[in-house]
């Protein structure tokens, strides 16, 4: 996924900081620029911020401290019903004593639309969704993945810029969810609407965004392309919150032409790419993805650091092997192998040797 | 599959339909004997009462039979007159026939020492009767022929023909003459309905007030609830338990207290005016007059029947999400667009269920109107109570009760046709 980014910046967090109590802060010095049409998930663990900075730009929370920013003016002091953001909430707020058709109708009459063109726009965003046919119908007569589909025509049905979405997916069921997913971000690229969507799943950021942000405890850990945050994580952090990820304790040996030498817990001495280590004796979180362990000696650069590692457990989960193996006194190290023709089944209590390139094996902060 | 003509039976070929019944009859005979003493107590306390209160409305025999309290024997009394109003259509000028029965019906009343009842029964309809009885009654063993003469000299007052009209209507024990009384109504002397005069009308003017000042009490709480109701379905849980102890807190404490404090604070010497006196607002002659009239029930009653409205509203306005008003502010209404056109035709269940409520509670309240009502602020209620313990003429109290109850389910099905009693949230 490529970003579509406009050198201007269009929603812009200054400095912006949060607290509801004057004593602790929930937001802590944020600072974002999103550029016009792209796609921005917060993704962080409930009671992170990520919510309240949604609130904060929809105006329905002030900024305790900073500025933010629509489209160069600051929006602090606007109500929300000036501000022409879109919402989607995370029980959708349909107005349970207006059909369909009157839920769309609402944001247009507020606008003193005229009623040929009022009901030209509802037509349209009811098809957008492929809802055309439910105009009449009471929002409790839908399900739950219908209801989604209205809250997002009603949101986009007075065009506006920008859309914010609060976890509008987290009451369907899998399935459901999956299709939701790719249609939003169909949609969003469509109309070319810029979209901040917080979620706390994972798969949801990593798969509908341009860039995805990272809060945790008031603060962004990391703002970056879905890939990127996979496979680059910036800290200990974002590497166990996204994906599964394998973590070995140790100590910095020595830093040299970009490779760091960790010397772990039990002795052994392994090869990684120091992110936020520099400097030997530093205590270090080494993390590696499970798919990126290579056990096949052969496809290791020679004179590369291999770990002694004893099989647990193998589990068959159809498209990969899942195995759990013992490695520097970790019994939780996880490797996923492809379901190919060729691939070798490990047994429990078999010894194996494991290794991987030194640049997916990242030495993060402790 | 089986075949669908065939009605489907249980494996040992027994109709399915009569096993169902077997097998589930026998719950159903235990669900009933859960609820038996409920419906006992309901029938016992509540729907037997108001049937004799119905029956009372309509049955009345005090001029019809006499019962004697200690053995219980019943002896029907007014027999020739009840059998002289027979033969002759209403409005027939008393002969000397009517006389001589009337005589012969006095006799009797005096073996059975029964004027007093018979009177009382005549006194309801026409005042100042009830002695005409006692004292005919006394001298009825010396009455002779021409009877008519007779009993005139006794009093002329036995001439009147609304006299006679009222000897006619309660000669039957079933009348209808207690409900035409409790809407102002009368029989004049041909047995047509006709208004009573001017200075005895009471009940209809009663009926209106107590409706007006229900309506307008319902309103005030209204008024007043609504924004109490909303903080409380807001704020934050901790603070809205404190604010929730203050709405029943007068809830909890005796009516009577709460009434009498209404008193201390409203009467002419009470803390308000004195207030109002003491910063110079007021003159000392002219005390504002908020007790003992109906600005004091008002007052009082609104106060007391605010948690009815409170509690309703609260329980419906909790339930609804904030997000709703939210998704309209973000929609692009303004706050007050948002709250008429979203949060407000949400919360009408429970207006509705609060207003019925408070409105039902009002219009038979009795002891608030009783305390501070003065003359000016009585209710219907108060006068029925006087009818049944005053006057003791309890057949004009159930039919006046009749009444009320019938306005009632009157409203509530008026209710019915324009929101809808399932559109009623109680909690």
């Amino acid at each position: 996924m490529t970003t579509r980014a406009s050198n201007d910046a269009f929603v812009e967090f200054e400095r912006v900081q949060k607290s509801y109590d004057g004593e602790t802060l929930v937001v802590k010095d944020l600072n974002l620029t999103m550029p016009k049409g792209e796609f921005l998930t917060m993704l962080g663990p409930s009671g992170s911020g990520k919510t309240t900075c949604l609130m904060m730009l929809a105006g329905f929370e002030t900024a305790t401290h900073g500025e933010i920013k629509l489209d160069g003016n600051p929006i602090n002091n606007i109500p929300p019903h000036k501000r022409g953001i879109g919402m989607v909430f995370q029980n959708y707020a349909l107005f349970p004593h207006m059909t369909i058709a009157e839920n769309l109708a609402f944001p247009l009459e507020v606008r003193k639309i005229g009623k040929s063109e009022r009901e030209q726009k509802i037509q349209r965003a009811l098809d957008m969704v492929e809802m055309g046919r439910f105009g009449g119908r009471r929002p409790a007569q839908l399900s739950g993945g219908q209801q989604q589909r209205v809250a997002l025509a009603r949101a986009l049905v007075f065009e506006p810029e920008l859309v914010l979405m609060d976890e509008p997916l987290g009451a369907l069921d899998k399935q459901l969810r999956e299709k939701m997913q790719f249609e939003i971000t169909r949609l969003a690229h469509d109309l070319g609407i810029t979209v901040v969507y917080v979620t706390h799943d994972q798969t949801e950021a990593l798969t509908m965004s341009d860039r995805v942000a990272v809060f945790n405890d008031g603060v962004i850990q990391q703002l970056a392309p879905p890939d990127q945050l996979y496979e680059q994580p910036a800290n200990s952090f974002v590497a166990q919150f996204i994906g599964e990820n394998n973590t070995l304790e140790g100590e910095v040996k020595e830093v040299r032409d970009g490779i760091a030498v960790v010397r772990l817990d039990d002795g052994e001495l392994i090869d990684c790419k120091p992110v936020n280590v520099s400097r030997p004796g530093e205590r270090t979180r080494v993390s590696i993805r499970p798919e990126r362990v290579e056990f096949n000696k052969s496809r290791l650069k020679p004179g590369a650091h291999t770990l002694k590692a004893e099989v647990m457990e193998f589990i068959y989960m159809g498209d990969i092997f899942r195995t759990r193996l013992k490695v520097a006194g970790n019994d939780e190290f996880i490797i996923k192998t492809r379901n190919a023709p060729d691939q070798v089944r490990l047994e429990p209590g078999a010894q194996i040797e494991i290794g991987w390139l030194p640049e997916d094996c990242r030495a993060l902060d402790a | 599959m089986t075949d669908i003509a065939q009605p489907l039976t249980t494996a040992d070929g027994k109709p399915l339909k009569g096993a169902l019944m077997r097998a589930q009859a026998r719950a159903r005979r235990r669900a009933f004997l859960l609820v038996l003493p409920l419906l006992a107590f309901i029938l016992i306390t509540f729907v037997f009462p108001i049937g004799q209160m119905l029956y009372k409305s309509v049955y009345n025999e005090g001029f019809t039979w006499q019962e004697d309290v200690t053995t219980g024997d019943r002896t029907p009394i007014m027999t020739n007159l009840a059998a002289w109003f027979d033969a002759n259509p209403p409005g027939t000028e008393p002969n000397e026939e009517a006389y001589a029965a009337l005589a012969a019906d006095l006799v009797v009343l005096r073996d059975l020492k029964a004027p007093g009842q018979a009177g009382t029964r005549i006194n309801y309809e026409l005042s100042g009767s009830r002695s005409m009885f006692t004292k005919a009654a006394r001298s009825a063993n010396k009455l002779e022929p021409p009877y008519k003469e007779a009993i005139l000299d006794l009093d002329k007052d036995w001439g009147n023909p609304d006299l006679w009209q009222a000897m006619r209507g309660a000669s039957s024990s079933y009348t209808m003459n207690f409900y035409l009384a409790a809407i102002d109504r009368e029989r004049d002397a041909d047995g047509s309905v006709v208004m009573v005069p001017e200075n005895r009308q009471v009940y209809v003017k009663l009926f209106t007030r107590t409706l007006t000042l229900s309506l307008l009490i319902t309103f005030l709480t209204f008024v007043l609830a609504y924004p109490i109701a909303h903080l409380l379905a807001t704020l934050p849980l901790r603070h809205s338990n404190l604010l929730m102890i203050l709405v029943l807190l007068p809830f909890w404490t005796s009516l009577l207290v709460r009434t009498t404090s209404w008193m201390v604070l409203l009467q002419s010497q009470g803390v308000v005016n004195d207030a109002l006196v003491g910063m110079g607002l007021l003159g000392d002659e002219n005390r504002l007059q908020m007790m003992y009239n109906r600005t004091g029930t008002v007052i009082a009653m609104t106060h007391i029947l605010l948690p009815f409205m409170v509690l309703p509203l609260y329980s419906v306005m909790r339930l609804i999400n904030p997000s709703y008003v939210r998704a309209a502010r973000s929609l692009g209404a303004t706050s007050w667009t948002a709250f008429r056109r979203i949060y407000f035709p949400q919360t009408v269940p429970g207006i509705g269920a609060g207003a019925l409520l408070v409105f039902i509670l009002a219009v038979g309240y009795y002891i608030t109107p009783a305390l501070v009502g003065g003359a000016d602020g009585q209710l219907i209620s108060n006068l029925i109570a006087f009818h049944m313990q005053k006057s003791l003429n309890w057949s004009l109290a159930a039919a006046l009760a009749a009444l009320l109850l019938g306005g009632v389910l009157l409203l509530y099905w008026l209710y019915d046709k324009l929101v809808g009693i399932d559109n009623l949230k109680l909690g």
